[in-house]
């Protein structure tokens, strides 16, 4: 589905991403670690062109997104993302933030919008809250709206950056739980997490990044339990799972 | 009773500066057209400012987030620092003696168009930190949504840049109001320039400048007040 060639990330001088090159395959569960500033998060946001890849080809059903006559807006409508900082409209209720979308892109009627956002604010047990706006919810219930915020576009990916880092520890399971049943549906994922507990269990391919670079990859038993790189070995031995 | 024909003698002719600077020969009439002149200019400005502000505060936020619009954006540039780094008194008199000068043209409208121009620059960089002032993931979540940039505008950030952009423009229109004074320079006759017309008749400042120093205080106090009510109605909702 994704095809990622030879992709290189600067900011100014840094050097952020090198020589990055990666295949996301339909209903992929791909779960990115590494230290703080490896490029993981950058690497993300290159997928939907948060930001632009200085060097090097995203591929997406076929099409270069780097290509500058790419519909970015089209594109991204298939592509979900969900924030660290969950990124709520906070001048919208709970409901208006899922609908806005396929409202105002005229993917689906006011009505249907409606229909479709109670559904999914159904499934998460926060239809109670769909008047509410989004500074007097917690962090978890936060990210769950953001979450189906995403899903209502019926998105064929989505990409998760650190979804769980902003939250309280206690409210970190509600949200890695929706993520599960998501993963569950069918939906090919690609998360960034320092949640090593749940990218162990959640993850079908784990990448392990650092400075800009994919070091080690493979499946989550082989990066936890048999790590073949030095550098991987001393990151899991830092982290507490 | 010397002293009391003294005093009755003061109030005597307090009573006749005002009335020679007020109701002989009607010339209350100069302050009421004064009054007009000065809130029709500040209206009219405000509104030509808003406008040419939204305008260059979309091609600089565009600019600055898609890297287009690149001589578009230099030439906004160069207008605001242009217009905030010299005198409103020298643009004034640009517009009118240079610009204008050899034009029939209404002097209020000149006022409208010089002070509206000037706001423009003023107002462009309140709708500026207006958007700026909005955390960025909420345009990165406009985007990821499929938003395009204008879309991401209409709906996501403006609304709630709205809320730290009218409590300014409302100060903007205060500070208008006392600005067009400046007006008076080339004979547009708005407030201050209305007390001189009749101290120059009189040959008595007291008065006409002490009346529109009160017409000036009620009204920016006033809309001050106002200002201060919109600020909290807008932060509670």
């Amino acid at each position: 589905m994704i095809e990622i060639k030879n992709l290189y990330k600067d900011f100014g001088k840094k050097n952020v991403l090198k020589s990055i090159d990666l295949t996301i395959n339909k209903g992929d569960k791909i779960a990115i670690i590494g230290p703080s500033g490896c490029g993981k998060s950058t690497l993300l946001r290159c997928i939907n062109m948060l930001e632009i890849p200085t060097k090097g080809e995203v591929i997406f059903n076929g099409v270069n997104l780097c290509d500058k006559n790419v519909e970015l807006n089209k594109v991204r409508q298939k592509m979900g993302m969900v924030f660290q900082q969950f990124n709520l409209f906070s001048h919208l209720s709970v409901i208006d933030n899922i609908t806005l979308a396929p409202i105002k892109l005229g993917i689906m009627s006011r009505e249907k919008a409606q229909k479709e956002a109670k559904r999914l604010l159904k499934s998460i047990d926060l239809l109670d809250k769909k008047d509410e706006f989004p500074t007097s919810l917690s962090g978890g219930e936060k990210q769950r709206v953001a979450i189906v915020r995403s899903l209502i576009l019926k998105p064929e990916i989505i990409l998760f950056d650190e979804p769980t880092s902003a939250l309280d520890p206690e409210m970190v399971k509600e949200v890695t739980e929706l993520m599960k049943k998501i993963a569950d549906d069918g939906m090919t994922m690609v998360v960034v997490s320092h949640e090593m507990s749940f990218v162990e269990e959640f993850a079908v391919r784990v990448l392990f990044m650092e400075d800009g670079r994919i070091i080690e990859q493979g499946s989550s038993d082989d990066i936890f339990n048999h790590p073949k790189s030095k550098r991987l070995k001393e990151f899991l031995s830092k982290i507490s799972k | 009773m010397d002293i009391l024909f003294d005093i009755w003698g003061f109030f005597v002719s307090i009573w006749d500066n005002f009335y020679y600077s007020v109701i002989y020969d009607n010339r209350y009439k100069f302050i009421i057209e004064g009054l007009c002149n000065t809130i029709i200019i500040a209206f009219f400005a405000v509104l030509l400012g808003i406008i040419i502000g939204i305008f260059v505060a979309i091609v600089r936020n565009y600019h600055d987030k898609t890297n287009k619009l690149k001589i578009l954006d230099k030439l906004v540039k160069l207008y605001v620092n242009v217009i905030r780094g010299t005198p409103v008194i020298l643009q004034l008199m640009i517009i009118y003696y240079v610009i204008f000068r050899s034009v029939d043209i209404n002097i209020v409208i000149v006022g409208i168009l010089a002070f509206g121009i000037n706001s423009g620059a003023y107002v462009s960089e309140i709708i500026r930190a207006g958007i700026n002032s909005i955390d960025k993931g909420q345009m990165e979540a406009g985007y990821s949504l499929g938003f395009t940039y204008s879309k991401v505008m209409k709906y996501i950030l403006m609304p709630q840049a709205i809320k730290n952009i009218l409590p300014a423009l409302g100060n903007e229109f205060i500070t208008l109001l006392k600005e067009t004074s400046v007006g008076a320079y080339i004979g547009i006759i708005e407030l201050t320039k209305a007390s001189d017309i009749i101290a120059s008749r009189t040959y008595d400042y007291f008065f006409p400048l002490i009346i529109i120093a009160l017409i000036y205080l009620v009204m920016t106090l006033g809309l001050s007040k106002l200002v201060n009510i919109m600020e909290v109605k807008l932060n509670n909702d």
